[in-house]
């Protein structure tokens, strides 16, 4: 009975830890699909590209990967507002983002997935830094710094994250863009261009958490396509575009995935997750703490 | 033109193709050409619920699966005919399908997507833990090597993923040109404002989910046989929802013409480049030239064709005016 104890301390722990790295991984998905209402289901394939990127800096220089991940930041957020651009002029402007721009970014994952196992084949790739390996222990609670590290610096990412959208201009502006556009328009703000910097950023976050994935985890392209139903039950779950439901459902899910590993076996991990969103979608499709 | 005439006509043509795969004399064409035939029914299958509604669907891969799956299933207990395998996984598929729609469809667009994507790891993971049907391991199917009549075991399931394209492409047709299919448009279009007239909305997008997921499940229920061993990461992959999404867009998705097109182009397109380049290249060509589609050509090549044929008149007449209005034409 003890020891059954311990191990659902363990799981829960665990679970929590995990769930702090889900929610890096959500946080994009939280500000395109959330609050710009775009449904950008190659985000996995960006957070991949991201722990290449971070992987290939690992390898040849020996830098830390979050480290990496913080520099390489700017380009993603590049990276993501040329794609906005590409989005707004095909697809927003010509009223075709429901089926159309769906595809696009469908295409866009396999373009990514597909590039990248051309480079570098479909071996699991690991990344080296001193926090990957050693283990806390309190007692019977172990606290592996491999999952640690990246929970604590995501609760950072998404603690700024929060501050931005509701401290400076761009960040309101980011939040109005999502309730009003014409509204906006009025105020002599340019809708467009606050979307492509929020695109921007979401796609910034994914370079972080690209970092976290390799940490917890080694890669290889297709690892990316797991994420896919993770990071939109999460969304919803949280509902959509709020980052504290994001971390409170990442958490969650993070628990009960644990849990089920824990107590029925690896294997049915996945269903629990995709489980849960088809729930939410049919109960309370406006999440945890729905705007 | 009327159904059955449609139908004979497809018939025939059904008929040419195979004289012509048989005047090859190469076994290949059949398993090159059952690929094909496979996404021309996985893609007019996908365009009755993303084309004519407008509901982007991503779970191609579960309900194929499903099919495929359930043939495994009944084949454990007693092999049976396929004629038989494709009504029972047609018939699993569809109630899927409607049971997903039931729960799913009160949700607009993006939701939608998401959770057919949703649906399709859930039901992998029941059949990666189902252990009759074998699990992650994947099952063996023994296909007899000769069918009386027909001769060699693919030619008949050539010939059967061939029939039902026909089925498939006539149920297609005959939907679009039916109340139905206008009722599908009207949703497509403005699903409120349907509501709002009178058009009951979930009872449609209910019927469309269901004919959908049940084609589906018949063009997996023969695949078994096909592959001759099934495993559920590559029957769920995700390279049938990006094809049976690439297809129709790639084609046009207002008419039964499209998917067929694309999936003739497409799939012959991946089938070369897995015989001359590598099967990875593939995906790649699909991913781009969706991605191209969608920017350049929204309307698929129907579109283009339209589109060139509605110009050309006109350009036509334009030359001409240039031609008489130049100074040396002036008497």
């Amino acid at each position: 009975m003890i020891f059954s104890f311990d191990l659902l301390i363990n799981a829960v722990i665990s679970g929590v830890l995990i769930g702090g790295f889900y929610a890096a991984v959500t946080s994009g998905v939280s500000l395109s699909f959330g609050i710009l209402d775009i449904v950008n289901i190659a985000h996995p394939a960006f957070i991949i590209l991201g722990s290449y990127v971070a992987y290939i800096v690992n390898i040849s220089l020996g830098l830390d990967p979050i480290l990496t991940a913080i520099v390489m930041m700017p380009a993603f957020f590049v990276l993501g507002a040329g794609i906005y651009q590409i989005y707004y002029v095909s697809f927003e402007k010509r009223g075709q983002e429901s089926l159309r721009g769906l595809a696009f970014f469908f295409g866009l994952l396999f373009i990514t997935e597909v590039t990248l196992v051309l480079y570098f084949g479909v071996d699991y790739r690991y990344v080296e830094a001193p926090y990957i390996g050693p283990t806390w222990h309190f007692g019977t609670i172990g606290l592996p710094l491999r999952i640690l590290v990246p929970c604590v610096v995501s609760l950072l990412l998404i603690a700024v994250l929060q501050l931005i959208l509701t401290r400076t201009f761009i960040g309101r502006a980011i939040m109005a863009v999502a309730q009003d556009q014409l509204a906006l328009r009025l105020m002599a703000v340019d809708p467009i261009r606050i979307k492509r910097i929020a695109f921007g950023i979401s796609i910034a976050t994914a370079a972080l958490a690209g970092a976290f994935l390799i940490i917890i985890q080694p890669v290889e392209p297709s690892v990316g396509r797991e994420y896919i139903g993770r990071v939109f039950a999460i969304c919803v779950l949280g509902g959509m575009g709020s980052l504290p439901g994001t971390v409170i459902a990442a958490m969650l899910i993070g628990i009960i995935e644990s849990l089920t590993a824990t107590f029925y076996g690896p294997s049915w991990a996945p269903a629990v997750s995709f489980g849960f969103l088809l729930l939410t979608l049919a109960v309370r499709p406006a999440g945890l703490l729905g705007r | 033109m009327r159904t059955p005439i449609f139908f004979l006509i497809c018939l025939v043509v059904a008929a040419v193709v195979f004289a012509a795969a048989a005047a090859t004399g190469n076994d290949y064409v059949y398993f090159a050409g059952y690929v094909v035939l496979q996404y021309v029914v996985l893609s007019t299958a996908w365009n009755i619920l993303g084309g004519y509604c407008g509901y982007v669907n991503f779970g191609t891969a579960a309900f194929f699966a499903l099919g495929a799956y359930s043939t495994v299933a009944i084949y454990k207990f007693y092999p049976m005919p396929i004629p038989v395998l494709l009504v029972a996984g047609g018939a699993v598929s569809g109630i899927v399908g409607f049971a997903m729609g039931y729960l799913t469809l009160r949700l607009r667009g993006a939701f939608f997507a998401i959770a057919t994507l949703a649906l399709a790891v859930v039901l992998e993971t029941l059949v990666v833990n189902w252990d009759y049907v074998g699990g992650s391991r994947g099952a063996y199917i023994l296909r007899p090597q000769e069918v009386p009549l027909i001769g060699d075991y693919i030619k008949y399931l050539f010939l059967i993923m061939l029939l039902l394209a026909v089925a498939a492409i006539t149920t297609a047709r005959l939907i679009e040109h039916s109340r139905l299919g206008y009722g599908f448009a009207t949703i497509r279009d403005d699903e409120v404002a349907a509501e709002a007239s009178g058009v009951p909305t979930l009872r449609l997008k209910l019927i469309a989910t269901t004919i959908s997921g049940a084609l589906m499940g018949m063009a997996g229920a023969p695949f078994p046989y096909y592959i001759g061993y099934l495993q559920p990461s590559s029957t769920f992959g995700l390279d049938y929802a990006v094809n049976s999404i690439a297809m129709p867009l790639i084609g046009g998705t207002t008419s039964w013409v499209g998917p067929l097109i694309g999936a003739i182009l497409l799939g012959s397109l991946q089938q070369i480049a897995t015989v001359t380049i590598s099967s990875a290249v593939n995906l790649l060509i699909v991913g781009f030239l969706l991605v191209a589609f969608v920017i350049v050509a929204p309307n698929g090549i129907i579109g283009l064709v339209h589109t060139y044929l509605q110009r050309k008149p006109d350009d036509f007449v334009g030359r001409r005016r240039v031609e008489t209005d130049a100074p040396g034409s002036l008497p």
